[in-house]
């Protein structure tokens, strides 16, 4: 993570939801902004289909642009695995950068338990391979994907965000 | 992944310095993670297993080669579940000052 050729980055966990509550939490705008940094979600799935996800009111507020991540769908098989391409808008150094590369995996293990992956390519975008792994305080930006699986996971297990 | 798993698999000094190896680069092979451990093949393979139960470590297929990644998820709910809950402000109040008292030495 610290070395500019690690270029994919994974993250997992495992939640005790079915693969099609995850896949709607993941993609459906009246789940996602109900963890992680908020902000809804517009995603037409099918390849070539347009991928956005809208400021909340909150991040509107910090002067965020309408739209704070835009992509492209590569490939959506619902509701196990959506290959998409993932370019933020929110800040004008990781814009310049070329267009990452992210893939979600959900596979339904037993007990009614889900092992879900984020495999994050981020190839020739350095600002963005500095940012998504989080590590940093949540409350200024600095969650990353553990952060925002993790509050996922609190979300679909218990109803409740993790800092509820 | 449950606690139990991951505070043991965090509890041996080899396995947190495999961990330190991925962290410094990621996506490594058995091989090249054997090349930086002062560990046998056999060593470095028992651990990765119990890094991998854990999912502190994840693998993925790359062509003919099997890539070791390592997954921070783990350690952030730790963090979340253990250590935020306990660090109250008494508490960075007392090591602000540990810091001032120790500066001065």
């Amino acid at each position: 993570m610290t070395d500019s050729n690690a270029t994919t980055q994974v993250y997992r966990i495992v939640i005790k939801a079915s693969a099609q509550a995850i896949w709607d939490a993941i993609t459906k705008p009246e789940w996602t902004e109900r963890y992680g940094y908020g902000g809804r979600v517009a995603y037409e799935l099918k390849v070539d289909g347009q991928f956005s996800h809208k400021a909340s009111a909150e991040m509107k507020s910090f002067g965020l642009p309408e739209e704070i991540i835009i992509g492209k769908v590569i490939e959506s098989d619902a509701p196990h695995k959506l290959v998409q391409t993932w370019h933020p808008l929110f800040d004008a150094a990781s814009t310049a950068e070329p267009h990452t590369r992210l893939t979600y995996e959900i596979k339904e293990n037993s007990g009614g338990v889900c092992t879900v992956t984020i495999t994050h390519d981020v190839t020739g975008a350095p600002i963005v391979a500095g940012m998504v792994p989080g590590g940093g305080d949540p409350a200024q930006g600095g969650g990353g994907w553990p952060w925002i699986l993790s509050d996922l996971k609190s979300l679909l297990e218990t109803g409740k965000r993790m800092s509820a | 992944m449950d606690d139990d798993n991951i505070f043991k698999a965090l509890a041996d000094p080899a396995r947190r310095s495999l961990l330190d190896h991925l962290f410094q680069r990621d996506g490594q092979t058995l091989k090249e993670l054997v090349t930086g451990a002062a560990m046998t093949r056999f060593g470095v393979m028992k651990h990765l297993k119990i890094l991998e139960d854990a999912d502190l470590v994840v693998t993925r297929r790359s062509g003919r080669e099997k890539l070791h990644f390592l997954n921070a998820v783990p350690i952030r709910m730790i963090h979340d579940r253990w250590i935020d809950k306990y660090r109250e402000r008494r508490v960075s109040v007392l090591l602000g000052l540990k810091t001032k008292l120790e500066k001065k030495d």
